[in-house]
């Protein structure tokens, strides 16, 4: 058995590319399913964990997908917004609390979701270093967000402009980072939370500029009148908001009428949640209320079935290679026709010589079996980072 | 001795028939056989090792009827009693030199692979001097020199009888007499027997004797 190893492993290694060739080959076969199976597996898992802590949520009509896949994993698609006004009556009702979610900008490649503290404890979310935002233009970073880009309490983040060439549109505000949160395996590790105030600043909402009541320069100040003061391009808007300009900064309009992407609610309990989405039923609101884990179920039975679809091409592609590795030994044995009968002419048995052929079989399917080990291994290590940037 | 009888042999599904009386070899000659090509010299040889067994006659060793043996006795009666050498060396050629030599020693639990064979393959290596390629592949060597490794592992056995199936076939003039001569010298210093095929006419001069295959069917 030895000899026969040994005689197996020198064919094997002497034909390497030949080997490394089908090695490959056999073990993305053997590993592309068993692969698949985790991904799906683990994303299942982490959206349906999300969903399922999540009782309802609140939003635009539309698509709940979307609502879901904004409010959950702040991915910001495109989606209606509802305005304060909802969350004031909302929490009217009596049913429970909602907490809002304004999740449209980015800063640095990570969203910025504007909410409020009860979110944190919702979530159940922790400090590893610093405090919570307490004013507007502070911000709490997720554990990635500080590990990704290597910043902590006491640096900045300035959020991306949406657009260059609107000019009337978002300006960056330079946020100081207050509080960095204990890592959660979650969407929230990859945030940066802000008061939604915040949020309203980056929209143009409002803002903070230099006093113009005793600024008399007719190039800053355009008229002036008893209630109005009208200004030009000229006036200094403040892109960060410190000790000292901070009671500049205000709100202009009916904040009543303010965007939020959506209400994460939770009702006192499941009687009051039945009672409370029977009036968006009934017509009493005119925004959809959606049960997260329905809507992520859903979305996973799309999964699954393509799930089915792949298990079954995976089954045939394994097939075909079966064939192709019996054609390859056949063509092989025909090949080593001379070896073969050198071997019979100086002592060798048929079975000795089967008994060869098995091993060499055996050490390319188990180095095939290791490679696609080490490609699950690798899955499961990479699997999290792979379905935040690719899934959810 | 080796002595075939009375043999018939014939290769399934083929038109090619061997047949013969009798044909003796005595123990430490020189035999050369010669005939034109398809007149079964390397199934001679075959039968003579046990590879064929004929369907009628008998093919005797030493007195041991080698196509009464079973597959497995056959098969180590070969290993220990008989050294093959071929026209094109048949060497594995993912196998470096040594281990071409140790190579029926890997293939048959007959025979245990320590160090005293070991020991004995580098001094046949020495002999033939190709010590210095054993860690060398096939394809580095010149074609003498795969011919010398060729014999080297026909010799490792110490068989009592070399069957040699054209060996110089595709040597150049300098290395045939090398590849005889090493030959010549082992039948000599062991008294084995060597039973050569060839169409090489200018080796012939060398040999005890010489099996003219076209004329032992004329006689049969």
């Amino acid at each position: 058995m030895r000899q026969s190893f040994f005689l197996a492993y020198k064919y094997i290694t002497f034909h390497k590319i030949r080997s490394m060739v089908l090695i490959f080959s056999i073990g993305i076969i053997v590993y592309l399913p068993n692969g698949l199976k985790k991904l799906i597996n683990e994303s299942e898992a982490q959206m349906v964990e999300r969903a399922k802590s999540t009782p309802l949520i609140i939003g635009a009509k539309g698509s709940s997908t979307d609502l879901v896949i904004n409010t959950l994993y702040f991915q910001q698609e495109k989606t209606e917004n509802i305005t304060m006004k909802i969350l004031e009556e909302v929490n009217a009702s009596g049913f429970g609390y909602a907490i809002p979610v304004l999740s449209m900008f980015s800063a640095r490649g990570f969203p910025i979701v504007g909410t409020d503290p009860d979110y944190f404890n919702f979530r159940e979310l922790s400090l590893v270093s610093g405090r919570w935002m307490s004013f507007v233009g502070e911000c709490v970073i997720g554990s990635a967000v500080a590990g990704k880009l290597n910043i902590g309490v006491g640096d900045s983040l300035v959020s991306s402009p949406e657009n260059f060439f609107d000019l009337a549109g978002v300006y960056p505000l330079k946020m100081n980072v207050v509080g960095v949160l204990d890592p959660a395996d979650s969407p929230d590790d990859h945030a940066i939370f802000v008061d939604i105030k915040t949020n309203w600043v980056i929209m143009g909402l409002g803002h903070g500029h230099e006093d113009l009541t005793n600024n008399y320069d007719p190039t800053v100040v355009l008229q002036r009148d008893s209630n109005v003061v009208k200004a030009g391009a000229k006036l200094y808007i403040y892109n960060t908001i410190n000790l000292e300009n901070m009671d500049s900064f205000h709100f202009h309009g009916d904040m009543d009428s303010y965007p939020l992407s959506s209400l994460i609610f939770v009702p006192k309990d499941h009687k009051s949640a039945t009672i409370f989405r029977g009036r968006f039923e009934s017509g009493e609101f005119t925004q959809q209320i959606i049960v997260p884990a329905d809507v992520v179920n859903n979305l996973l039975q799309s999964i699954f079935r393509i799930k089915q679809i792949f298990n079954t091409v995976f089954i045939l592609v394994g097939f075909a290679t079966i064939l192709i590795l019996a054609l390859i030994v056949t063509l092989s044995i025909r090949l080593r026709k001379d070896e073969i009968y050198t071997m019979f002419t100086i002592g060798s048995s048929r079975l000795k010589v089967a008994e060869i052929i098995g091993f060499e079989l055996f050490i390319l399917i188990g180095c095939s079996v290791i490679f696609a080990g080490v490609l699950y291994l690798l899955t499961g290590f990479f699997v999290e980072d792979f379905i935040r940037n690719f899934i959810i | 001795m080796i002595s075939l009888k009375n043999i018939s042999f014939q290769y399934p599904n083929s038109d090619f028939h061997l047949e013969f009386g009798e044909l003796a070899f005595q123990s430490g000659s020189k035999t050369a056989v010669i005939g034109p090509s398809g007149f079964g010299k390397t199934t001679l040889l075959n039968l003579i090792s046990g590879i064929y067994t004929p369907q009628k006659g008998s093919v005797a060793v030493n007195g041991k009827t080698i196509n009464r043996m079973t597959d497995s006795e056959r098969r180590t009666f070969r290993l220990t009693n008989i050294g093959f050498i071929f026209q094109d060396f048949k060497l594995l050629d993912y196998l470096k030199v040594i281990d071409n030599i140790l190579l029926s020693f890997r293939i048959n639990k007959a025979q245990i692979l320590n160090k005293t064979i070991r020991m004995r393959a580098k001094e046949i290596a020495s002999l033939l001097d190709i010590e210095d390629k054993l860690n060398k592949y096939p394809n580095k060597l010149s074609q003498g020199e795969r011919q010398r490794v060729a014999i080297c592992r026909a010799l490792l056995n110490d068989p009592s009888i070399i069957l040699a199936d054209e060996p110089t076939g595709n040597l150049d003039p300098e290395n045939k007499q090398k590849i005889m001569r090493i030959l010549f010298d082992y039948v000599k210093d062991r008294d084995s027997s060597l039973i050569t095929v060839t169409h090489d006419h200018e080796l012939l001069k060398d040999f005890d004797r010489i099996v003219n295959f076209k004329e032992l069917y004329t006689n049969s």
